[in-house]
């Protein structure tokens, strides 16, 4: 089961709040842009034949 | 130095130190002065002169007596304090308490056997993590050609050091351009070396899987000889061929965005290879634009997973910019670092595909020249850009691969400020590169005038 990637951030920002960090949540929301990004890339060129996983 | 005051290069002061027509003692109060001289380059964390003089006299004495290391006897080198060097704090920069080292990193160890004198630890963006060189706790390096801007980061000391005279040679790390960009900032010589092939041991880590341990120096023939003795090798100057080489230029996503300062300079050293008979075609290396988001969900991991003791107990003492990077690092979450890992497989092997028929990439080091001070975004192409990314966006990708690299200066007519081009070799053929760079320098210098 992949992570999703919007539900990730929303954790992520939360646990940045609560740690007293919340200057990280602009860098947060620019990681998620990149991880999406990742994902896709890797998605377009990887060989798994049948894979139906949620991406 | 009193006799050959223009003297600016190993090759050259090295024989005369062989011959006994220059003292160790001389040249490493040379060095002392040029650094006592320009404080405000601040290029240096820690000066050890009264431990170089004392070897310096030392191995002035072996001279004396007929013992001569090689090219290395005598050479004022500097290491960037990343890197342990017995008897020195090694503060990487940073206010986070440094450690402590008894003994040398062994790269130190080995220049130290080659005859290399230690004049003192230099200058680097907090812990590697930066490439502006101005997020330390020692303050900002500034670049000698203007002392308003950035001398390029996270080396930036050591490349500051050696335009400003301040020594002939220096170690520095790469992490993701690290020594090439402050080369190309600085107007020096910076060398990447294939992944693995200098140990890093004695080093504080950024990222355990990208860094390297590169030399610095003024020219491809210096920054020759130290690699040579850091891989253990007798050195040699690289030798110079009459072949015409082959060279491809990644257009796509490396040359799309130059500033133009930059791109008169690729322009100007593309046309000074033709002049000369070498072939230089245009190449695309596949997947090239995924680069950052490979890069970002390793290195950052890979950090804050070194780090992460020292977060806890030590935040406040960190730089701000490289405590959130840090911090950030915490939340890349394992899958993604392991699609990063696989993504990075295939880089390696489009890099090595690009290079398949040619003898080395050909690209400029750094989009820009060397950025103000202060600076959060630069001008990349008629739009705004943030400066890390901006600065790390020509290199990284031969960290993931692990490609050698070399950069080099190249001149330009837009204005004053150093640009540095880069060669990119075969994997495990870092000799190879050195060899093309020392050819590629020669043709440059003909269009430098």
């Amino acid at each position: 089961m992949t992570t999703r990637v919007d539900a990730w951030l929303a954790a992520a920002i939360d646990d940045a709040e609560r740690r007293g960090l919340p200057e990280l949540k602009p860098l947060l929301e620019a990681l998620a842009r990149s991880t999406a990004a990742l994902r896709a890339a890797d998605e377009a060129t990887s060989s798994a034949p049948g894979d139906t996983h949620e991406r | 130095m009193n006799a050959e005051p223009d003297l600016r290069r190993i090759a050259e002061v090295g024989p005369l130190i062989r011959d006994g027509r220059l003292s160790p003692v001389e040249l490493v109060r040379h060095c002392l002065a040029q650094i006592d001289s320009r404080p405000e380059i601040n290029a240096f964390i820690t000066r050890t002169g009264d431990r170089a003089l004392e070897e310096a006299r030392a191995l002035d004495a072996e001279i004396r007596a007929g013992r001569y290391r090689g090219p290395l006897h005598g050479i004022p080198i500097a290491v960037k304090d990343l890197i342990d060097v017995a008897g020195t704090p090694t503060t990487s920069g940073s206010a986070v308490p440094a450690r402590h080292p008894t003994t040398d990193a062994p790269s130190v160890v080995t220049l130290r056997a080659a005859g290399a004198i230690i004049v003192g630890k230099t200058n680097l963006h907090e812990f590697a993590f930066g490439t502006t060189s101005e997020e330390s706790a020692f303050g900002p390096v500034r670049n000698p050609y203007d002392v308003s801007r950035s001398a390029g980061g996270s080396s930036g000391g050591s490349a500051a050091a050696l335009a400003a005279g301040m020594c002939f040679g220096a170690l520095g790390t790469d992490t993701g351009g690290s020594i090439r960009i402050p080369s190309a900032a600085c107007g020096t010589v910076g060398l990447k070396p294939t992944l693995d092939e200098i140990s890093c041991e004695g080093v504080v880590p950024l990222s355990t899987t990208c860094d390297h341990l590169g030399p610095m120096a003024r020219s491809v023939a210096d920054v020759a000889l130290l690699y040579q003795v850091l891989k253990g090798a007798a050195p040699a100057p690289p030798q110079r061929s009459n072949e015409k080489l082959r060279f491809g230029v990644p257009r796509p996503y490396f040359c799309d965005r130059l500033d133009s300062g930059t791109r008169d300079a690729l322009d100007r050293a593309t046309a000074a290879l033709r002049a000369a008979g070498h072939s230089v075609e245009d190449v695309e290396i596949a997947h090239a634009a995924r680069t950052p988001d490979v890069y970002l969900h390793i290195v950052l991991p890979e950090a804050s997973q070194y780090h992460a003791p020292a977060l806890e107990r030590f935040a406040a003492n960190y730089c701000p910019g490289v405590r959130v990077r840090l911090e950030m690092g915490r939340y890349v979450l394992a899958e993604d670092y392991v699609r990063a890992m696989r993504l990075r497989t295939m880089l390696t092997a489009a890099v090595d595909r690009a290079l398949a028929n040619l003898d080395a990439l050909f690209l400029p080091a750094l989009p820009i020249a060397a950025p103000p001070l202060g600076a959060s975004t630069v001008d990349l192409g008629g739009s705004p850009e943030p400066v890390r990314a901006a600065m790390l966006r020509l290199t990284q990708l031969f960290n993931l691969t692990g490609h050698p690299s070399i950069a080099l200066p190249c001149s330009q007519t837009i204005d004053p400020l150093p640009r540095g081009i880069q060669l990119v070799g075969q994997r495990l053929a870092t000799e190879r590169l050195l060899e093309i760079g020392a050819t590629v320098e020669v043709e440059l210098t003909e269009i430098t005038g």
